[in-house]
């Protein structure tokens, strides 16, 4: 252990200010913070600190992720046995899904992870630990035969489109994540939609399938009136839909872990919650039976990405509201509109993604007017205008 | 006594409590008398080196206010005038008599006395330096009538001086000095006392005071918080602060007509041998209790580290050094280790039982009874603003304070003024820049906001 530190400290001088390896000053600046706690102390204000950091933050982010990781590995090998009538052991299913998702992990955070070195070597910043998260949730949001190059583009979007030319991390206005996501859907919209994608290996071996499979997700079944799978099995999750999204067990699992920690607020997403009862409901009692209004609306928080963007998405402390009532109005509008798009817009099945980018770019407003209504009422005590 | 209770807060639990027994009285030898304990005081010396002086006399007035002075604690002789970068008047040292001649005041007959007698005994005592002003936390303008004097009865800050403990024989003075202010203001004296022990304050029985009880964690003690709950400060109205110290130096200028500013102070931290009081001045040198620094080689991580002498408390004290001079307004000095090691994947522990955190990333909050040896490590580096939510749950006002920190740093008055300026010192944000994960220097950022907003005034 000493050793370490003291071998870390003694290449330190060749990576600083007029060093051999000056020009790599951040990312070794990266690299030994991760391993080391930096011996900075406090120069002005208060003397002692917390020693809590956003490294911490993030890898509790992480950590909360894993469970749903872990399902998408094993579910990614069970819809491919069930599409093909494989009947892979639980062991071979995990090496299968496992060996289909390691790519994409691999792409995204390489791609990602070298743009943001690169800008803070420009910029002279220190690395940020924002993109460990972005990096993992990235391949979680995709279907899991999306092509690596697609992955990749969409990657290079979202991090420089999406967050490097507002300032970085702590800077953007929409998600990153979804910024990736959103530009597969409406750059490559064959290699996100449709019922073949959802499935490893579907989309090119389809004739070798096993009858009655469409691959479809329940979302898509639902919108075009075919029988969906029980709830208790959406519940479960093993269905087909993006790699992360589809256990809102191991999700929920992911939120009392955030909620716990207090690295994602719970009020986000019991408003959330709320949002897409309360509009959900609405429907159900106004709908004609048989419709898809009347389609039950609790199946909906179980389908698609509504538990996986109401836990990670709509919860990313930066692009949400910031204020405690405006979190409320904004998760209570994420979950409304997504029971919005999902049920009257016709061209697109899920809704949670663009619902939240929606209200990521009126998370400012809604804070402008909580603060306002602060600064009202502290006007009107003023003795002199 | 009306009761408030404040939800929000954090009492951060440190080793190294002053016991409550006086473990020696100081007699002085060499004191100091620092203009930086005074916001926006640009010092003009009324004395130079090899003068005699008396507890008292005044040895610098304000330039921009010529009417405040500064006068030294003790009788002695001016040792040397210590000036920094730019010729800067850092501290006027003081080599102390053994015995303290005292400057005499007239003492005015109450009854009769008119505001500006007790204004002018005040003034040129150098004891109006004790009134605060609230907003920006300057020495008070004695042209103004404030809409109240608030007095906090007790210090919830980390390791702070026990006001029950520290003011037990102070009780006539307190009185005497409540008397006093009240002709200053056209409103009420507050006092406000801690839920926990106010029976046993002896702010308690004072007369002609409005009592308020507080209840909850740190910064329930800061007079701001308690003026934000009481009556907040809304723009255009002054309130003036006091401590229970300078209310009692005010009670014996006016029953003795003296300048006895003497007051016990803490002595606390987790670096500090046998904690407890010891009755001193202000101003006085940690030399003088240097048998209460931890002298024993520390190491953290097999690193050795040294120690921080702070004249105040952890979170707003400042840095003194372990030859400094104690401020003007502090009665607590604390010791606590540097923080200048590496740790090893520290953020990576699943455990970390040497620190405390108050996030639940952690797993402090499992031993809630355990107190912490805490050192002046950062715990990590500076980032950008990325959690909210945060500040708000140690701010126990009605104010969104990462909006206020924006508004200062986008130098926005108008926001500024908006959002609460005129409420806050740094001392009500020290606990957003403890918990803060990105880092940030909360209390600067809050001074600066303070200085633009006076410059925008002037």
């Amino acid at each position: 252990m000493k050793g370490l530190i003291n071998k870390i400290n003694k290449i330190r001088p060749s990576f600083e200010k007029g060093g051999k390896f000056g020009a790599l000053h951040s990312t070794f600046d990266a690299f030994a913070s991760f391993m080391l706690v930096p011996d900075t102390v406090t120069k002005s204000g208060s003397h002692i600190r917390d020693c809590v950091d956003l490294k911490r933050i993030m890898s509790i982010m992480i950590f909360a992720l894993l469970p749903a990781l872990l399902f998408g590995i094993w579910n990614t090998g069970d819809q491919h046995s069930l599409a093909f009538g494989l009947g892979m052991s639980f062991w071979g299913k995990v090496w299968y899904g496992f060996i289909k998702l390691l790519p994409l992990i691999l792409v995204s955070y390489i791609v990602g992870l070298a743009i943001e070195f690169i800008s803070a070597q420009i910029n002279g910043h220190e690395v940020n630990e924002g993109y460990l998260v972005t990096g993992m949730l990235i391949p979680l949001v995709m279907p899991i035969d999306v092509p690596l190059w697609i992955l990749a583009l969409s990657v290079i979007f979202a991090v420089v489109i999406g967050k490097e030319v507002f300032g970085g991390t702590g800077m953007n206005i929409w998600n990153p994540t979804l910024l990736a996501r959103a530009f597969v859907f409406f750059a490559y919209p064959s290699h996100i939609s449709g019922d073949s994608v959802w499935v490893a290996g579907l989309a090119n071996h389809s004739a070798q399938l096993v009858d009655g499979f469409s691959g479809a997700t329940p979302l898509a079944q639902a919108s075009s009136g075919i029988a969906t799978p029980g709830f208790m099995q959406m519940f479960i999750g093993n269905i087909p839909g993006s790699v992360g999204e589809t256990s809102t067990i191991a999700i929920l699992i992911g939120a009392a872990i955030l909620i716990y920690t207090g690295v994602a607020s719970w009020k986000i997403m019991v408003s959330c919650l709320a949002g897409a009862l309360a509009v959900g409901l609405l429907a159900n009692g106004l709908a004609t039976p048989g419709t898809y209004a009347a389609y039950p609306v609790w199946n909906h928080l179980v389908m698609g990405g509504f538990a996986f963007g109401t836990v990670f998405m709509a919860t990313d402390p930066v692009t949400s509201a910031q204020t405690e009532t405006g979190k409320w109005i904004y998760g209570f509008l994420i979950g409304a509109m997504v029971i919005v798009l999902r049920l009257f817009n016709p061209g697109y099945k899920e809704g949670m993604m663009l619902a939240i980018l929606l209200m990521n770019t009126f998370a400012p407003l809604i804070d402008y007017y909580v603060v306002e209504s602060n600064i009202k009422k502290r006007m009107k005590r003023a003795v002199i205008k | 006594m009306e009761q408030i209770r404040l939800k929000r807060g954090l009492d951060i639990p440190l080793k190294g409590e002053a016991e409550t027994k006086v473990g020696k009285t100081i007699v002085p030898e060499t004191v100091a008398v620092k203009p930086a304990d005074f916001r926006g005081v640009v010092p003009k010396m009324l004395v130079k080196a090899g003068d005699r002086v008396k507890a008292g006399t005044i040895v610098f007035k304000d330039k921009l206010r010529p009417e405040i002075g500064f006068s030294s604690p003790c009788s002695g002789t001016v040792e040397s005038i210590v000036r920094g970068e730019r010729r800067r008047i850092l501290e006027v040292r003081i080599k102390a008599d053994p015995v303290t001649e005292y400057l005499s005041f007239p003492i005015p007959n109450m009854r009769d006395a008119k505001r500006n007698d007790i204004i002018k005994i005040l003034l040129d005592s150098g004891l109006w330096a004790a009134l605060i002003q609230r907003p920006f936390g300057i020495i008070a303008n004695p042209a103004d009538t404030p809409k109240g004097i608030f007095i906090s009865g007790f210090d919830s800050a980390p390791l702070a001086a026990d006001v029950n403990f520290t003011m037990r024989d102070e009780q006539d003075s307190l009185q005497e000095g409540v008397n006093v202010l009240s002709k200053l203001t056209g409103g009420s004296i507050y006092v406000s006392l801690s839920a926990k022990d106010y029976a046993a304050s002896p702010l308690y029985k004072l007369k002609n005071v409005k009592q308020y009880c507080f209840s909850g964690a740190h910064p329930a003690g800061n007079v701001g918080i308690q003026i934000n709950h009481i009556s907040p400060i809304a723009k255009g109205e002054t309130a003036w602060t006091i401590t229970p110290a300078g209310v009692a130096a005010i009670g014996k200028l006016f029953t003795k007509g003296i300048y006895d500013i003497s007051r016990l102070f803490a002595i606390a931290g987790p670096r500090s041998e046998h904690p407890c009081y010891v009755k001193a001045v202000p101003g006085f040198c940690l030399k003088q209790i240097s048998e209460y620094i931890s002298e024993t080689d520390c190491k953290i991580y097999g690193q050795p580290v040294g120690i921080r002498c702070i004249s105040g408390n952890v979170l707003t004290g400042s840095n003194i050094g372990a030859e400094g001079y104690t401020g003007f307004y502090d009665n607590e000095v604390s010791f606590v280790s540097e923080g200048n090691y590496n740790e090893l994947f520290g953020w990576a522990k699943i455990f970390r039982p040497k620190k405390f955190s108050m996030s639940h990333s952690y797993f402090s909050w499992l031993c809630p009874k355990r107190k912490y040896n805490a050192d002046t490590n950062v715990n990590g580096g500076e980032r950008a603003f990325v959690m909210s939510g945060l500040y708000e749950k140690v701010v126990p006002m009605d104010i969104y304070p990462v909006y206020l920190i924006k508004a200062i740093l986008a130098e926005d008055i108008d926001k500024m003024e908006q959002l609460g300026i005129y409420e806050v010192l740094e001392e009500d944000f020290a606990l957003c820049e403890y918990i803060c994960p990105s880092k940030i220097n909360v209390q600067d950022i809050i001074s600066r906001g303070i200085s633009l907003m006076m410059k925008e005034m002037a």
